[in-house]
């Protein structure tokens, strides 16, 4: 594979957990939630993934338990920041930093010191060297876009992220609205994370993730809140990091370190760049109290 | 933190007064106050330590071993001494308590700052670049530099999160992340290029010259033989504690910077400079950052290296949370968890339990507060129905 196809086909791989995770925030984000605990979502969902498939053999069970843990983690989440309104960036930070605290206890219970490499079920390769998580994630950016501007259900979403008073007046709970909206984001967040040990490495590290899932709040805010623009931002991050990966290959004679600082650097000039997020959900972050 | 409006236009109600009922608006005399604050204290000691029994019970680890265990590895026993184990905590609650200021600065701000790591590294990496290429001044002449360049970096990098806010409308959340993977790969490429040790051998710099380094502060004679790392550099950290704290509460600035965090639009209203308030929140607290990576490097680490910091960039925001964001409480709070982890290493010698647990018993402590406050919160905001 020369090294422009194995630079695309990496795109793609690279772009994968980004899009998961930022398509699922995007539904988060317009029902006027800010999930700051993604990060800790995809963790957690690499971390299940990898036990999922130790224990069944079958990566694509690995893949379901990952969703499933996310879910479970997003109503944690979505229990304090929903239910009793506590600030939504705070609770996010602590749950990033208890996923950490769990992954790393558990990693090390069962596996051992740090580092060491822990064997799992892959998912299979297919088409281009991608698994069946690539096309799930590309076919899945037209059904978001199409289910939020093209549903009932859609626009109630947007009208919890815009104007909740108005929404609830019109007979919408917002709460569970909101809460049904993090149940998704963190399926997405889990499937994400179990892309990275499951389909991507082979294997589960402490803190894999590596801020990818702040990539994905990054790509939400880039792709202005649309599937689209996400899908958009995913390719650049994803083209981002691919070159990061190559770097050796493509023979520059720069440092190595700047093309790991690569995908951080792309985001805040995009997100620099983009101006005025004046397309934000009006409601974004502030917690709701039904009157 | 504070209840907000259901009536649009309506300024929001601040924090304090948010739990008393309708009627009384003055604030209760300090000793009242005071002894509030301790009683709160208090329940939320108690209720650290059944949340850490808790944890031990469903991680089947008998609580009261555990907590024997943590206790001695940070406070000592009579048979082992206190000294060592007591100066271990103080020498870990330092770049805690530093960060966990800075956090705090930029959170009462309104500022969503996760950025205390990066701005530590780029402290630890001006101060260590200084000592590379200034060597020769004399000790205590090269320590200030270093001190002020850590400081001068930090407020750098934290500047620029602030300027992207200002400016661009970035969120900061997503922003300072970003530029701790950027500091983080900076830190990397300079101890394998610029900044390594002569020898070239592993991913360090050379050591800060001795005559600049922090003195240590206890004599080995006192310890039993034993060398303790408490050094000077740890009295900078509560002083930073106190110049916060009057900053915050006595100075027109920092008035200034409250009123912004918590009502921006009154703070608008009011004529408050919005804009300059919020970049001068970034900076101090990116200063502080930088200070705990300048402490560390001339106190402990004595060189740069990869991995320099075991997160405690990330560790200072539960740690300010759990100080209710108050550079006192604040105090308190890092030296709880400076002792949480001088003790977990002995835990893990005695039970067998990772030390990394003490990770997931921060994590629950602050979901914990946070909750309960958030709670209290919506249970005075329905009082007022």
């Amino acid at each position: 594979m020369s090294v422009v196809e194995g630079t695309l086909t990496g795109t793609l791989t690279m772009a994968t957990p980004l899009l998961l995770g930022a398509l699922g925030e995007n539904i988060v984000e317009r029902a006027g939630v800010v999930n700051v605990g993604l990060e800790g979502m995809m963790l957690l969902g690499a971390f299940a993934a990898t036990m999922g498939a130790r224990q069944s053999g079958n990566p694509y069970l690995g893949v379901a338990v990952a969703a499933g843990i996310g879910v479970l983690t997003a109503l944690l989440f979505a229990a304090f920041a929903i239910k009793l309104t506590a600030n939504q960036v705070v609770i996010g930070v602590v749950m990033n930093l208890l996923a950490l605290g769990v992954t790393g206890t558990a990693y090390r219970a069962l596996f051992g010191t740090t580092g060491s490499f822990v064997e799992t079920a892959a998912l299979p390769r297919l088409l281009w060297d991608q698994t069946l998580l690539t096309p799930l994630a590309l076919l899945a950016v037209p059904a978001v876009w199409w289910g939020l501007f093209r549903t009932r259900l859609g626009l109630e979403l947007r009208a919890c992220g815009e104007q909740p008073v108005a929404a609830e007046a019109a007979g919408v709970n917002v709460a569970r609205l909101r809460t049904a909206a993090l149940a998704f984001g963190g399926a997405m967040a889990g499937i994400a994370g179990a892309f990275l040990s499951v389909g991507e490495t082979n294997t589960f590290k402490e803190d894999m993730t590596a801020g990818r899932g702040f990539i994905a709040l990054a790509i939400v805010t880039a792709g202005r809140w649309n599937p689209y623009g996400c899908l958009a931002a995913a390719l650049i991050f994803g083209f981002a990091d691919a070159l990061q990966i190559r770097w050796q290959a493509l023979g520059w004679n720069l440092p190595y370190q700047l093309f790991l600082a690569l995908p951080y650097i792309v985001t805040l000039a995009i997100l620099a760049l983009g101006g005025r997020a004046s397309q934000a959900p009006a409601a974004l972050g502030q917690p709701y109290r039904r009157a | 933190m504070s209840v907000r409006s259901e009536t649009p236009g309506v300024p929001e109600i601040p924090a304090p007064l948010a739990g008393q009922p309708p009627g009384e608006t003055t604030p209760p005399a300090w000793p009242l106050r005071a002894l509030r604050a301790l009683a709160q204290g208090l329940g939320y000691a108690a209720g650290l330590l059944a949340l850490m029994s808790l944890t031990f019970l469903a991680l089947r680890i008998n609580p009261i071993t555990a907590l024997m265990a943590l206790w001695e590895g940070a406070f000592g026993n009579a048979s082992s001494g206190h000294l060592y184990p007591l100066s271990e905590t103080l020498v870990k609650t330092s770049p805690l308590l530093l960060t966990g200021l800075g956090i705090v600065v930029a959170w009462r701000a309104g500022l969503f700052s996760i950025g205390a790591e990066g701005q530590l590294l780029m402290g630890a990496l001006s101060a260590a670049a200084l000592a590379r290429f200034a060597s020769s001044l004399p000790g205590p002449l090269l320590t200030l530099l270093m001190i002020l360049a850590a400081m001068a970096a930090g407020a750098l990098w934290g500047a620029i999160a602030g300027w992207l806010r200002v400016r661009r409308n970035v969120q900061e959340v997503i922003s300072t992340i970003m530029l701790n993977y950027i500091a983080l790969a900076l830190v990397g490429w300079m101890v394998r290029g610029p900044l390594q040790e002569r020898a070239r051998i592993s991913p360090q710099s050379e050591p800060v010259p001795d005559a600049a380094l922090f003195a240590r502060i206890i004599p080995p004679a006192w310890s039993g033989g034993i060398p303790t790392r408490l050094h000077s550099g740890v009295l900078l950290a509560f002083l930073a504690a106190i110049v916060v704290y009057l900053y915050l509460y006595y100075t027109a600035a920092g008035f200034g910077l409250r009123v912004v965090g918590q009502n921006p639009e009154a703070a608008r209203a009011a004529r408050f400079p919005v804009p300059k308030l919020r970049m001068q929140a970034m900076a101090i607290s990116g200063a502080l950052c930088g200070l705990a990576g300048g402490v560390e490097l001339l106190g402990i680490a004595i060189r740069l290296y990869d991995n320099f910091s075991p997160g405690w960039g990330y560790t200072a925001i539960p740690v300010a949370l759990l100080g209710g964001l108050h550079p006192l409480g604040t105090v308190l709070s890092a030296l709880f968890f400076g002792a949480l982890t001088a003790g977990s290493g002995n835990l893990e010698r005695f039970s067998g339990v990772p030390s990394v647990v003490i990770n997931i018993i921060q994590a629950a402590a602050v979901l914990a507060v946070v909750g309960v406050r958030a709670w209290r919160a919506r249970r005075a905001g329905s009082a007022e129905d």
